[in-house]
């Protein structure tokens, strides 16, 4: 025994008696992690969740919350002398006079719009490959919550510097917080600490931007996080793998090392876009007063949908017994989300209802096998897009000489239009990439040679897939469709009928496939060739 | 059943492929001087970060094709860290790539469901145990721990309470009085109707009392926006026509929609636009919307001379400013 082995015995030694952790270890370390690209993308978010953290930390040492009014007399020139609030002075101050400030703020923002665009792809690979299916729920509505907490954490640190341009964000939200029936303005002068735009609201989104919402970040993220180990990760179908396994590498060392070591590859990254992609140059903007305005404000990509939505709405207000409800802001700012959002948490309990396929799952999907799934994820892309373009409308119109009035009325039609559509294609696709397998499992792989038969007609020489091949081809399950349940077995009504026809009819929908081919058909075939 | 529906059979796992580094004593040994090199590139990239922070004056510029010109400081300092931190990474992805065992192994999953046994065994303890707290049989104690819960969550909220005032008048009212006048923004002089030409457009405030300091919740309400076209170019009813003054007409500037600054005036068309979300209003008609979601025109001051030949408001504003709350009608 070395001596390096020898004192690492004794360590080990010293804090199993006290913790009895070598038992939990030895199993962890040899615990097993499927790999595939994809599974990278939750990875990131963790990444980059902690370089905010890191990033987060440095510019507290010497951000001001304070909405407190100052002259300015950093060394940026052209602001020389201007009054301006405390919290945009100090922002000045990180990105002028403390080395490595503008770069940590500029890593700062570009790690939370890799956070926010890692949890939207992560989230996109879930639902796709249906590995939100049971068991695992719980996961995805803690990612669904994740995802909007993030909305807000982001949009709350773009406030911090008390710039024009955030300025006018904040703005926009307290007009959404006025409009809410009722309580709207109550609401809006409580957080706000009275009119807007107040001397209380910059210190307290700096208490929820660095300690509320990163901690409750923290603890999400840690469950999520303690499931995905107990419940071991799902897997991509494939030769050897079935819903009772789990293959992969071993955390000790192998995943380790692939991990830790991106880790650093993703903080790499954002530190090189840090150092040589400027974003929210604040010192461009100004100080923020509620009188001005820069032109072609745009939010952070996160919230442009949004604000797409905003845009498109159709002007109205209602009045009852003289109140007045906003609907032009109520309906795109949040009843639409509100929608959107409950309806994505809910997805997989009203997939499960119309399917009723109540058992474990840890074998994913490939997206073509579930058309209906994969074109709804189709459906939702494209209104996101749809509200996003429009976000960005005034851009548009002057990039490509168009008018705002063109693309406002693509946006209203099309983001009603264009979804629909979009499920109906994807729906498409996936039926005829299901028949496309189904061939290549039957007549296998064309190699485009050709030989002449002995009468002189010429055929296309097909080679057959490896056994591998064709299992990957026909491992998934076919559901038949739920009948509906009309009357019980004793001929009385069920009470429930309309439900029951409901559910039946998307069922019948969910269920329209390309039959798999069988191990019989794949026989009779070879049985002809011979 | 008919042996139709059987599905193909599982070949199982495919057989490991040795890689390079595996099998040739060459190949393993290039890969770890190739990691090496990776953790030496990091070294490198702390240097030069250790170099930019000490060496690189804080405003020196560089020219750099594409980003034209940047602080050298900043940026030598963000590639230094970069490297730093990039290499790290592809060394310990590159070794587990080329050297790190890579059998895939099989691990077995169970269930998520516990066994029925302790299912059942879960069921009779917590029956036993809530048993034995008794609550089934004294309701009394039930009922007023139950109450008593119920009621410990006011005081947290009502704490909250001085987290602000109530709006009361304050979303209803602006500086602007009768008789008020209007001040340039910035500059705060008072104007006369010759200082504002015909297509002109000024930014307005209302002059405070002395000593009373304009505040950004007063510029919030009070900003207006001052605007000079023909006379006859109005098309207007008599009244807002009359709240005009020799072809000077004069909006609140805070959006009717969300509160935006309505900052861009087109002088061919005459029309206002908000440019947050487009609003356009048209100035010849009270600001009607012409265009975009906002559901109300812009509120119009009513603007005279005084005395002196300064522009005053002839009366506050007739409804209140910016967007649209519960109570702004009552
Ligand atoms: C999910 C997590 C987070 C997101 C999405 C996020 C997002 C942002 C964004 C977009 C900004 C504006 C940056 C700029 O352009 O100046 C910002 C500013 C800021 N953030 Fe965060 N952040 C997160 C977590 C944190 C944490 C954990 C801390 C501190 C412990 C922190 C501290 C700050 C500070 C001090 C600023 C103001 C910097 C300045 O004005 O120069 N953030 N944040
Ligand atoms: S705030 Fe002016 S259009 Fe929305």
């Amino acid at each position: 025994m070395s001596a390096r082995e020898r004192v690492a015995g004794q360590v080990a030694n010293y804090v199993d008696e006290r913790t009895g952790s070598a038992k939990w270890l030895k199993k962890t370390l040899t615990k097993v992690f499927p790999d595939h690209w994809s599974f990278m993308l939750g990875e990131i978010v963790l990444y980059s969740f902690v370089i905010l953290l890191l990033s987060g930390t440095f510019l507290t040492f010497w951000y001001d919350p304070s909405m407190r009014e100052v002259e300015y007399e950093g060394s940026y020139q052209p602001l020389s002398g201007l009054k301006m609030s405390a919290a945009y002075a100090s922002s000045l101050h990180i990105s002028f006079d403390v080395r490595g400030g503008l770069l940590m703020r500029q890593i700062h923002h570009w790690a939370a719009l890799i956070f926010m665009a890692a949890m939207v792809a992560h989230l996109m690979r879930v639902f796709f490959t249906g590995a939100f299916r049971k068991p695992r729920e719980f996961n995805w509505i803690i990612g669904v919550g994740l995802l909007t907490l993030g909305i807000v954490e982001g949009f709350l640190g773009y406030s911090l510097p008390d710039d024009l341009l955030s300025g006018t964000g904040i703005r926009i939200a307290e007009a959404i917080i006025q409009a809410i029936p009722v309580v709207g303005s109550y609401l809006s002068f409580f957080i706000f600490g009275g009119a807007f735009p107040g001397e209380m609201f910059i210190q307290r989104i700096y208490v929820v931007h660095i300690l509320l919402l990163p901690g409750i970040f923290l603890a999400l993220i840690t469950v999520h996080l303690m499931l995905v180990w107990y419940q071991k990760h799902t897997q991509y179908p494939g030769p050897g793998r079935t819903e009772k396994n789990v293959v992969g590498y071993p955390l000790m060392p192998t995943y380790m090392a692939k991990a830790g070591g991106f880790f650093f590859i993703v903080f790499g990254v954002t530190a090189f876009l840090g150092a040589v992609a400027s974003i929210n140059p604040i010192w461009i903007y100004g100080p923020y007063n509620p009188g001005q305005i820069g032109a072609g404000s745009q939010p952070d990509w996160y919230m442009g949908w949004l604000d797409g939505l905003v845009r498109m709405a159709p002007p109205l207000e209602a009045y009852i017994f003289g109140y007045t409800l906003s609907l032009n802001i109520l309906i795109p700012g949040l009843i639409i989300p509100g929608i959107i959002f409950t309806g994505m948490a809910l997805y997989p309990f009203i997939e499960s209802w119309i399917t009723g396929d109540k058992r474990e799952h840890h074998l994913l999907d490939r997206p073509r096998n579930a058309p209906n799934r994969t074109a709804l994820g189709a459906m939702s892309i494209t209104f996101m897009l749809v509200t996003l373009i429009n976000g960005g409308n005034d851009l548009l119109a002057t990039h490509f000489d168009l008018s705002i009035n063109q693309i406002m009325w693509f946006s209203r039609i099309g983001v009603i239009v264009l979804p629909p559509l979009a499920f109906v294609i994807t729906k498409r696709i996936c039926l005829s990439l299901q028949r496309a397998d189904r061939e290549l499992v039957l007549h296998g792989r064309e190699t485009g040679r050709l030989v002449m038969l002995p009468h002189g007609e010429f055929i296309e020489v097909h080679e057959p897939l490896t056994p591998e091949k064709a299992y990957l081809l026909t491992q998934h399950e076919q559901l038949p469709a739920l009948e509906a349940n009309l009357s019980n077995e004793y001929g009385v009504k069920n009470p429930k009928v309309i439900r029951s026809k409901i559910r039946s009819r998307l069922s019948r929908s969910q269920a329209e496939q390309i039959a798999k081919p069988t191990a019989n058909d794949v026989k009779e075939l070879e049985g002809g060739h011979h | 059943m008919s042996n139709e529906l059987v599905p193909l059979s599982d070949p199982g796992l495919p057989e490991h492929i040795h890689r390079k580094a595996d099998v040739d004593v060459k190949a393993a040994k290039r890969a770890e001087r190739q990691v090496g090199i990776l953790f030496l590139l990091s070294v490198i990239g702390t240097l030069l970060f250790i170099y930019a922070y000490l060496g690189i004056d804080e405003d020196a510029f560089v020219f750099v094709p594409v980003l034209g010109s940047t602080n050298a400081h900043q940026l030598f300092l963000g590639l230094g860290l970069a490297m730093a931190l990039f290499f790290i990474g592809m060394a310990a992805v590159h070794w587990a790539k080329t050297l790190m065992p890579d059998h895939e192994v099989i691990d077995y999953r169970k269930e998520q469901r516990s066994k029925d046994e302790d299912r059942d065994d879960f069921v009779s303890t917590v029956k036993d145990r809530a048993g034995e707290a008794g609550l089934g049989r004294r309701p009394f104690i039930k009922r007023t721990m139950l109450l008593s819960l119920g009621l410990v969550g006011i005081s947290p909220v009502l704490l909250l309470g001085d987290l602000g005032p109530l709006p009361g008048n304050d979303q209803k009212e602006t500086n602007w009085k009768s008789g008020t006048r209007l001040v340039t923004d910035p500059g705060d002089r008072p104007i006369r109707p010759s200082d504002l030409e015909v297509g002109g457009v000024a930014q307005v405030q209302p002059e405070l009392p002395a000593g009373k300091v304009r505040h950004l919740d007063d510029i919030a309400k009070d900003s207006v926006l001052l605007i000079r076209i023909r006379p006859e170019e109005f098309n207007l009813d008599a009244e807002r026509l009359s709240w005009t003054y020799e072809g000077i007409i004069a909006f609140s500037k805070i959006c009717s929609h969300m509160g935006c600054a309505v900052a861009l005036y087109e002088q061919t068309t005459k029309h206002l636009l908000c440019p947050c979300h487009q609003s356009t209003f048209d100035v010849t008609r009270a600001a009607k919307v012409i265009f975009g979601p906002s559901a109300r025109p812009l509120p119009q001051l009513a603007v005279t001379v005084d005395s002196q030949g300064y522009l005053v408001a002839k009366q506050p504003f007739n409804e209140p400013v910016g967007p649209s709350f519960w109570g702004r009608n009552k």
